[in-house]
């Protein structure tokens, strides 16, 4: 009880901070949109690509959504090097807080940035002609798969931001993981279209999940069944990351 | 009733042994201050009584729970100012507050009248509502006392808090901490590798030196220990004559040591008036030429040279690296 309250608090804490720095805002806005515009008229043409959506732009909004979560959820350790750079950390671990309210807190706050980003995403692409065929169920499944996919990988980064505690290290290991998955996964191309070594391991991949999920939700308007295995799947992905950054910490600790 | 029980505590990091059996005890409502030169282990004893860390071997107890058994009973009554601070930049100095409070459960009108109570305190009322990035150095520290404040705590641990402050505020800082020192209850463990501040500030101080404490005592009654006058002769040369000018010291006024720190030779005197004479004459015979000469009143400086050996100032630049 204890911690759920402390995460809360310390969510809060960070969400009020963000919303401090005007710039973080508008790049949280116009990143997500520019993905969505570039990539769909880039691609606009190829008929293959997007399986049996009705447009490109369609089969490809859930895949910026899922995109933009996993993007983020890798970037979340940047938070928690600044706060073991200006001592926050120590100054919380001196008083009787939670060691996993820390750890989840980072996860919570990157996972809610990830709902904002989807639902900004949503609107665009409803601009663009997108129609969510799941209608308000899809959309809470999109929304679930954004929310999820930003903690599975908020969990990792924080895990190793405490592992490594330096800012260029955690950047190198953000771009290291982040585009090989994207490449992984059918964000850009349908599954049908992939040679078959990268289709097996889009399999394991957890962005594929929340694509999967997404893309039931946005373009088939069904498949509920499949898409809500993969969001369990992400949510003991979400549970198993949370873990590895809560046993980082431990070690952060043993080395202090 | 000792607030603070530390024994035959010893922490190893890598290459160097940060604490080397360090014991003491602080009484309950004292200022207790845990003086030495930069990498002489005090982060580390801090670290160890605060739980960040644990050590290799030995006990600590504060506030008569132990460190290592009951880490989350000691944080509830335990205060920590640590030597870097700790203040979410891009906070408010009152949400910084709302937020420890909320740490140590605390929360509704009670908690937003303490940390009212507290901005007050540390002079913070007028940049409660500020982002904290904006404040100066001084009011970042006095920050984080309030912050270490918050829940009441008996035991309130600042490590090095004058470290980094201009004179103005460092003076500030030492007024603060006075003034707190008074209130009853509350055990103050200081760190601080100032003597001047451990003079001013701490009932008691332990001189910790490579990892152990090498004295304890008041400050004054250290000082006392000490009789008489420190003369300090500066020589002219820089060669290997030295050590044989400071042999013709030690001979000339029959003292039982000397010291000797690059050029400069010291001696312990009861009266400087009569040895200098003394001591300028045997030097002048065998032919080395004098700089200067220069005595002073004890001070922990020379507590510190005394036990040690060794000269504080330059094992403080040191222990930087």
């Amino acid at each position: 009880m204890q911690t759920v309250r402390q995460t809360g608090w310390m969510v809060v804490r960070q969400a009020r901070n963000l919303m401090r720095e005007p710039i973080w805002i508008a790049m949280m806005i116009i990143q997500p949109m520019l993905w969505l515009v570039l990539y769909g008229q880039l691609f606009s043409k190829v008929t293959p690509l997007r399986a049996g959506a009705g447009s490109y732009v369609e089969f490809l909004t859930p895949g910026v959504v899922c995109m933009n979560a996993f993007f983020g959820g890798t970037w979340a350790g940047m938070a928690m090097i600044t706060d073991l750079d200006r001592h926050v950390v120590d100054r919380f671990l001196a008083a009787p807080a939670s060691r996993l309210a820390i750890v989840l807190s980072q996860v919570v706050r990157a996972g809610i940035t990830g709902i904002l980003q989807a639902i900004v995403l949503l609107l665009v692409g409803l601009a663009l002609g997108v129609r969510v065929h799941g209608g308000f169920a899809g959309w809470l499944v999109v929304l679930a798969a954004s929310f999820l996919l930003a903690m599975v990988f908020a969990g990792f980064s924080n895990g190793i931001a405490l592992l490594l505690r330096r800012e260029a290290s955690m950047i190198a290991t953000a771009n290291f993981v982040g585009l090989p998955l994207m490449f992984l996964s059918s964000i850009l191309v349908t599954t049908a279209l992939m040679p078959g070594w990268i289709k097996a391991i889009a399999r394991f991949n957890p962005v594929n999940w929340g694509v999967h999920a997404a893309r039931n939700a946005v373009v088939a308007g069904g498949a509920w069944g499949e898409s809500g295995m993969y969001l369990a799947f992400l949510l003991a992905a979400t549970a198993a990351t949370s873990l590895f950054a809560t046993w980082c910490f431990r070690a952060y600790q043993r080395s202090i | 009733m000792d607030a603070i029980v530390v024994e035959d505590l010893r922490k190893r990091y890598k290459t160097v042994q940060a604490l080397d059996g360090v014991s003491f005890a602080v009484r309950e409502g004292e200022v207790f201050g845990l003086l030495g030169p930069n990498g002489a282990g005090k982060s580390t004893a801090v670290r160890v009584l605060t739980t960040l860390t644990q050590a290799d071997s030995g006990t600590a107890s504060v506030a008569g729970r132990d460190v290592v058994r009951e880490p989350n009973r000691v944080r509830r009554a335990i205060g920590y100012v640590a030597q870097d601070s700790g203040v979410d930049w891009e906070a408010t100095g009152r949400e910084n507050l709302l937020l420890q409070g909320r740490i140590h459960g605390m929360g509704g009108a009670p908690l937003r009248k303490r940390v009212d109570e507290l901005l007050e305190l540390v002079g913070l009322a007028d940049s409660a509502d500020r982002i904290a990035r904006g404040y100066s150095g001084g009011m970042k520290r006095r920050l984080d006392v309030a912050i270490g404040l918050v829940h009441k705590p008996r035991v309130l641990f600042l490590d090095e808090p004058t470290t980094g402050l201009d004179p103005e505020a460092r003076t500030a800082m030492w007024v603060e901490v006075e003034r707190l020192a008074r209130q009853e209850n509350l055990t103050i463990l200081l760190t601080t590798h100032y003597l001047e501040e451990a003079d001013r500030l701490a009932e008691r101080v332990a001189i910790l030196s490579k990892g152990h404490i090498v004295v304890e005592g008041r400050p004054e009654e250290l000082k006392a220990g000490l009789e008489g006058e420190l003369v300090t002769v500066e020589l002219q040369e820089t060669d290997g004559r030295v050590e044989e000018a400071a042999e013709i010291v030690r001979a000339a006024i029959g003292a039982r040591e000397v010291h000797i720190e690059e050029r400069f030779v010291r001696v312990r005197v009861p009266n400087g008036a009569q040895a200098i004479p003394v001591i300028l004459s045997s030097l002048d015979e065998r032919g080395h030429s004098v700089a200067s000469v220069t005595t002073s009143r004890p001070s922990l400086d020379d507590v510190y040279l005394h036990y040690t050996g060794r000269d504080f100032a330059r094992e403080d630049e040191e222990g930087k690296g």
